[in-house]
């Protein structure tokens, strides 16, 4: 996936660093808010981090009941009554989080000695570490020993019954077909819903809900088709919506490899509001570092309410953007899978040499990423037929310019959600259309000052003019003036806004500390 | 006139199939196939391809031949808007000079619904496809609330900037939720003495005008609908209205 990239674009590089400082200087004034504040959702993810977990008789989880129980002195963070009640009771951490569920309150008792609950936090964050540690060296090992048996792209499918164990049959089918990826699309609006639910789940709409245990099951059963396959598969899930922080906790635990986590979608599409996604974004994306998880962005979403000649600017802009925060959440290259889409209008002459100058584009400006190319979904129409071509364009256009993780696109989109055959015959496509053309991509050159290579050079230089303008209004007022995506989002509205709080003089987050250590970051 | 389908002759009945069985790919699952498309009344079978899906589960692709024909005599088209359809100006024309005002529209994805792709399609300046969507029209006040909009709010809305009509888009409809969503809306309306003041339309890929009619709207409106026909569909009625 990180073969050196060739340059047969000719881009200026002299741009591509102005703006990759615009984007360094965009992101410092919202990084500073960032570190003076915390959430609710970041306070529950610390506490699953330390083991949190489990829910009351009304399935309210425990992480939960625990930060309510000390939303007023939230300040200081979660943590330390969680700890204090483990040192004071003697309890197990199940055993404390069975305590919790029946009603017991940690924020009643008073706080014992500092010194010994920070060895008793110092002891939960090893324990951690050395679970998160496991799974990636478990991971690594894998992926040795199945080297060379993915496709390249990363063939990623989708499944989404609403019931863990039907999307069980269903990735265990896409394995054999020979997907590399498989994401469990989650249910409708759980990304508003500012808890995790616990438990398999088996009820869902349009997908199945986020849990830790239905990541557990998936799991298993990828691990097992792994070894069936001699091919090691992806298991992604969605970091985002008013939980992005506890989804990322969950996914590093249970060695989940992908998370669709963007620092900016949530607020764009599903009106969250910007401060608590800044600040979630941050320690999501701490988490999914750690872990190893590569991250997918959401740069896709612009095209589907915008048009993609005019607006790809603003899709370059915004990687530019997801990769700042990213960079500055602790992420390396190799684990940004930033976002781009397959969405030009199938009719527009030419369409296909434009979409392919900004896929090209994206891969020179971004050599070390894992770029997720998203297929064509705006323009399919319920014409099958027609959507298996346009399919094969866009399979065509990510192997001719070399993307890292590549989503099919379903015949039947538009339609329902896929089939299990729908997604035999995308993957039939992808495997004959992607071995047919292998090595076309380093067979071709571009026509020096021609349509595709004069395109990709407009839209570097619409990127850094629109980044300009965000550098001069700043971020937060641009998308309060509907910069992105024609959607304009105040400051002090959007959901989760009441989840925000300012950090105090005494705020404890020991799991922080110790990721920012381990990742290089400078200590908050 | 009975009408069948064709494949190259009239009348021959040619249809292809396609789908798939929880059974292994084999002879048992070709022959099995076959029956099965015989079954449903077609002659002729042809089961051309056949593969594997995984371990219990095969994929088939069949031709046949349809006994059956339809008589177009016998059939009611449930449409919302007729074989005329105004293009954007003929709409904009007829409000400026028969109705004197302007319309007022209100539009919204509601529940949990988060995909706004219909909604925009038929509101957004740019529109889908070449068709422009109410935005665009100067003689329509368009208002697109986005996703995930309660009905509760979306009808607080509506009352707050007296809409002439209000449009729902549901794309999601697994496990019939959009039912629900839609049928709790017609009760609020009613439960406010308000669904005579607007006229409330459907929209969705799966949305047909006779459900939107059984379940209490005005219209509706599925696959193929640009901005003109909403358009049309709320001129002409509210013309009824006022005349």
């Amino acid at each position: 996936m990180t073969a050196p990239v060739e340059s047969k674009l000719g881009l200026p590089q002299d741009r591509i660093d102005q703006a990759r400082e615009l984007a360094r200087r965009i992101a410092r004034p919202v990084n500073q808010f960032i570190e003076r504040h915390t959430t609710v959702s970041v306070e529950r993810a610390t506490l699953r981090l330390a083991g949190a977990d489990g829910a009351n008789a009304e399935g309210i989880p425990v992480p939960n009941l625990v930060v309510d129980q000390v939303r007023d002195r939230l300040e200081d963070g979660a943590l330390l009554p969680y700890v204090n009640a483990l040192v004071r009771t003697g309890d197990s951490v199940d055993g404390l989080n069975q305590k919790i569920a029946q009603g017991f309150r940690v924020d009643e008792l008073p706080l014992g000695d500092r010194g010994a609950l920070e060895r008793k936090a110092e002891e939960l964050v090893e324990a951690f570490a050395t679970r998160v540690k496991a799974n990636r060296a478990f991971r690594a090992a894998c992926q040795e020993r199945f080297a060379g048996r993915n496709h390249s792209p990363l063939l990623y499918v989708i499944v989404a019954t609403g019931n863990i164990h039907e999307d069980v049959k269903q990735a265990r089918a896409a394995a054999f077909q020979g997907a590399d990826v498989v994401a469990v699309i989650r249910t409708t609006a759980q990304s508003l819903l500012d808890y995790v639910p616990y438990g398999a789940t088996t009820e869902g709409f349009g997908g199945t809900f986020a849990t830790q245990e239905n990541f557990r099951i998936m799991r298993e059963a990828l691990d097992e088709e792994m070894e069936r396959q001699e091919r090691y598969i992806y298991l992604t899930n969605y970091a985002s919506g008013l939980c992005m922080p506890e989804i990322a906790a969950m996914g590093a635990m249970e060695r989940l490899d992908m998370m669709l986590n963007d620092s900016i979608y949530g607020i764009l599409f599903r009106d969250i509001n910007m401060y608590r996604t800044f600040v979630d974004q941050k320690f999501s994306r701490m988490i999914n570092s750690f872990g190893g998880l590569i991250i997918n962005t959401g740069e896709d979403n612009y095209l589907t309410t915008s048009d993609a000649v005019e607006k790809a600017h603003t899709v370059l802009a915004s990687q530019f953007l997801n990769e700042r925060f990213a960079r500055d959440a602790g992420l390396p290259p190799r684990l940004m899978g930033l976002g781009h889409a397959f969405e030009m209008d199938p009719w527009l002459p030419n369409g296909f040499l434009l979409e392919l100058a900004q896929a090209r584009m994206a891969r020179e400006i971004f050599p070390e990423h894992p770029l997720k190319y998203m297929p064509p979904t705006k323009h399919m129409t319920g014409n099958i037929f027609m959507g298996h071509v346009q399919d094969a364009m866009f399979n065509f256009a990510s192997k001719a310019s070399g993307q890292g993780i590549h989503l099919l696109g379903m015949l039947t989109e538009a339609i329902h959600t896929p089939f299990m055959m729908d997604r035999a015959l995308a993957l039939e496509n992808a495997r004959y259309v992607m071995n047919s053309m292998k090595d076309f991509a380093s067979e071709i050159e571009f026509k020096k000052d021609g349509l595709i290579v004069r395109r990709a050079h407009q839209v570097l230089e619409e990127t850094v003019d629109f980044l300009e303008v965000l550098d001069r209004i700043g971020l937060m007022e641009a998308l309060e003036q509907g910069l992105f995506a024609e959607v304009k989002r105040p400051r002090d509205m959007g959901k989760g806004l009441e989840g925000i709080q300012e950090r105090g003089p005494d705020y404890y987050n020991p799991f922080e500390t110790y990721l920012a250590s381990e990742l290089g970051l400078s200590a908050n | 006139m009975i009408a069948r389908p064709y494949g190259d002759t009239l009348d021959d009945g040619a249809v292809q199939f396609s789908f798939t069985l929880p059974v292994p790919e084999g002879p048992l699952g070709r022959e099995a196939a076959r029956q099965l498309v015989e079954k449903w009344g077609f002659e002729q079978v042809d089961v051309v391809h056949s593969h594997s899906l995984s371990e219990g589960f095969s994929f088939y692709v069949a031709y046949g031949r349809a006994t059956t024909g339809i008589d177009l005599a016998g059939i009611q088209v449930e449409e919302a808007t007729g074989p005329s359809v105004y293009t954007m100006d003929e709409a904009n024309e007829i409000v400026r000079t028969r109705l004197g005002r302007k319309v007022v529209v209100v539009g919204a994805c509601t529940g949990f619904d988060a995909h706004t792709v219909g909604i925009d399609a038929i509101m957004n300046m740019k529109g889908y496809n070449h068709h422009y969507g109410l935005e665009r029209y100067p003689e329509f006040e368009a208002y697109n609330l986005g996703a995930q909009v309660p009905n509760e709010k979306l009808i607080d809305f509506a009352v707050k900037v007296q809409a002439d009509a209000i449009l729902i888009s549901q794309v999601v409809t697994q496990k019939d939720v959009h039912i629900q969503n839609l049928t709790q809306f017609i009760e609020m309306l009613q439960a406010r003495g308000l669904r005579e003041q607007f006229l409330v339309l459907v929209g969705g890929s799966r949305i047909g005008n006779k459900l939107a009619v059984e379940l209490g709207f005005d219209g509706g409106f599925g696959k193929g609908t640009f901005a003109e026909h909403v358009a049309t569909f709320i001129v002409d009625r509210l013309l009824e209205r006022e005349a």
